[in-house]
């Protein structure tokens, strides 16, 4: 039982690692600007769950996609204000401005909502099933539930629409997509706006079992770096894959080895898996 | 007004009598290291406006909370009304950062002592950088016993520590054992870093000495983001009694994940920090009810010292004041009282004074016996008691002459 119960975690906290991952293999992928704000975008759309429900008394039928809605205009805005000019500069300028922004919203966080921890009431959709002693909660079902569905919808619309081909051709070649008649501003930006979406229903959906305080972000992002290089870059199902195999390894590793074991376990198998598969499980070589 | 030659000749010997008051009354100023971001940064926030409140007591008169030293009148007296003066540094949760902000204060800012570090880990660096310039350092919240074990000149600690912890909750237990519940088998899950391994050691040292075998022993992170194969550990071990020295974020998942997988160990001590911390009880009190904690702090009876001390915190924060942050602030008050008594702001003479503390408990806003440093720089007369999560506050549930309200067991969760 209890080896079943650490598999149903394992399981659920991957799901939940493969969502908080979503939006960032998008613009990681996609746009190859790695965005080191994107724990903090998260942040933000846990703080929006938070105060809808708190202050404005919305369900979260209606706070996830308002934190979407929020944050697909955050992406978009972010693109044109910041990521647009310094695309033009050196790489290092890229990775320093997103920096940058990460400090920057997590430091307006702590200054506006203070670094108190706060937390949605547990049961806001739903309790706990017992099912023989196996104990799964609503909460969690739901995130790992939505990871599935977040990642399917991604994955069709990048590989199955007009518009995902537009934004595939636009990060391939830029001058190229152009060329045939897509204009690449529109498209980088909607591609930041639906990954900075998706990582709106994650935080929202996140918030619903978990802390939130101006630092949270930080606490998921080294293990979402590694789940999308891990599942390789810009693929969606396979960042899908690997937050399931990180939160399962990292469950067991942590009953049989302890847990103050498991994050070396899990970047140890990491740095393995790398030197066979560079390109990540899904990536293309 | 136009700058006429005559008023610059004026202004020469006026701003001469500025300077010289400006020297008389030169403001003493002290280095504080706290979490101010990072994951504690919600208990580094919490000190510091306790803190803040202490600065503006000692500097301005405040007659209503005598006998508490330098409260009535304004400013250090000994120093011609010297004015206390706080450089915060952010320790960002980091042993490094802690270290440089040490450094900062002291080459720079040129502070005459240092205090802090919240985080044992970062006291522990900190603190050996003022030893090496020989500047006091003051530590009134950080517990990790091997603080006072290295044979420091200029280290002092007010607060009480772990192997007096250890012996707390074992006289604690003893007492719940004769009540006829089950005790024996005593977990103890905590953080891995100086906080956590200490404390741990420290109880486990004070139970083999004893004659007693501690159970399970788990050590993890605290910055996880998971903590359910802990839980899961307990639930298969089924201890007594378990002991949590964690962090905030960790005790918040540990409050969480008990309640998802349908867990709740019989008796939950939880070693002050994370279950201390103002946003443990807002954000998971309702799941944590029956969780005992230790603490030195009691807002006592209408009138006492601890009680006025509380009102004026409550004004100012909108919060009852705790374990956590009356334990620095009693740390701070002992520091400028060394100051005062010293007459110089040479770190010598502050060494020599702090040396020679002895405050009786009447001047204290803790509950400790007294404050009396031992030759480690220990206050051996520091003192806790059993506190118990009722409702939306810790009250004093044992030993029974401090217990205002009955041991309610099992933990409720």
């Amino acid at each position: 039982m209890i080896l079943l119960q650490l598999a149903a975690d394992g399981l659920l906290l991957g799901a939940v690692y493969a969502l908080f991952s979503s939006g960032l293999t998008l613009i990681w992928g996609m746009m190859n600007v790695v965005n080191f704000a994107h724990g903090d975008f998260v942040m933000l759309a846990m703080y929006i769950a938070f105060f809808s429900f708190t202050l404005l008394k919305l369900e979260p039928i209606v706070f996830v996609p308002l934190a979407a809605v929020l944050l697909f205009a955050l992406g978009g805005l972010v693109y044109y204000a910041l990521v647009r000019h310094v695309m033009r500069g050196p790489m290092l300028a890229q990775i320093l401005s997103t920096f940058g922004l990460a400090l920057f919203l997590r430091y307006t966080a702590l200054w506006a909502f203070s670094a108190n921890f706060v937390s949605l009431p547990s049961g806001l959709v739903g309790g706990v099933y017992d099912l023989g002693g196996l104990r799964l909660a609503a909460s969690h079902l739901i995130a790992g539930f939505s990871a599935l569905l977040l990642t399917l919808g991604l994955h069709l619309l990048l590989t199955r629409t007009d518009l995902g081909s537009r934004m595939l051709a636009v990060s391939e070649d830029r001058v190229a997509a152009e060329l045939v008649g897509v204009r690449p501003d529109p498209m980088q930006a909607l591609a930041w706006g639906l990954g900075a979406a998706a990582t709106g229903v994650a935080g929202a959906l996140i918030a619903l079992f978990f802390y939130v305080s101006p630092e949270v972000g930080n606490s998921f992002l080294l293990l979402a770096f590694v789940t999308v290089c891990l599942g390789g870059f810009g693929s969606v199902p396979g960042a899908l894959l690997a937050g399931v195999a990180i939160g399962v390894i990292e469950s067991f590793s942590a009953y049989w080895l302890g847990p103050a074991t498991k994050d070396a376990v899990v970047l140890a198998l990491f740095i393995l898996l790398l030197w066979v598969r560079p390109q990540g499980l899904f990536g293309r070589a | 007004m136009s700058i006429t030659r005559r008023s610059v000749l004026l202004a020469v010997p006026a701003l001469a009598v500025l300077r010289q008051r400006a020297e008389a009354a030169a403001p003493v100023k002290l280095g504080y290291i706290e979490p101010l971001t990072g994951n504690s940064a919600a208990a580094g926030h919490a000190i510091k406006q306790g803190i803040d409140l202490l600065v503006d007591v000692i500097n301005k008169p405040y007659p209503q909370l005598a006998p508490l030293p330098l409260a009535a009148t304004s400013g250090l007296p000994r120093l011609g009304g010297a004015k206390i003066e706080v450089i915060w540094a952010d320790n960002q949760g980091s042993p490094a950062v802690g270290q440089s902000d040490a450094l900062r204060l002291i080459t720079q800012d040129h502070v005459v002592a240092l205090l802090g570090a919240y985080q044992s880990n970062i006291t522990l660096t900190s603190s050996a950088v003022a030893e090496r310039y020989g500047i006091p350092y003051l530590t009134g919240e950080s517990v990790a016993s091997n603080l006072t074990e290295r044979g420091y000149k200029w280290f002092f600690r007010t607060t009480p520590y772990a192997p007096q912890f250890a012996k707390l909750y074992f006289d604690f237990l003893a007492n719940v054992a004769k009540m006829g519940k089950p005790t024996s088998k005593v977990a103890i899950v905590h953080e891995n870093t100086d906080y956590g391994t200490s404390v741990a050691q420290s109880i486990t040292k004070f139970a083999t000495e004893h004659g007693k075998k501690i159970f399970l022993t788990i050590s993890y992170n605290a910055n996880s983001t998971d903590v359910s194969p802990q839980v899961l550990s307990l639930k298969s071990a089924k201890p007594d009694v378990v002991i949590f020295i964690s962090y905030t974020s960790d005790s918040i998942l540990y409050m969480k994940t008990f309640q998802t997988l349908g867990y709740r160990p019989p008796i939950v001590i939880g070693d002050d920090s994370g279950f201390s911390d103002p946003s443990f009880v807002t954000s998971v009190g309702n799941l944590a009810q029956g969780a005992l904690n230790r603490s030195a702090y009691a807002i006592g009876k209408s009138g006492s010292l601890s009680y006025k001390m509380n009102a004026l915190y409550k004004k100012k924060t909108g919060r009852d004041l705790d374990d956590s942050v009356a334990r620095p602030m009693q740390g701070f008050m002992v520091m400028c009282d060394a100051i005062n008594r010293a007459g110089s702001t040479k770190p010598e003479a502050i060494r020599a004074a702090l040396a020679a503390t002895d405050m009786p408990p009447s001047e204290l806003i803790t509950a400790y016996k007294g404050v009396k440093f031992n030759k480690e720089g220990q206050n051996f007369l520091a003192y806790s008691m059993m506190t118990e999560l009722q409702g939306k506050t810790y009250v004093p549930v044992w030993p029974p002459k401090e217990a205002i309200a009955k041991l309610q067991l099992p933990f409720k969760g």
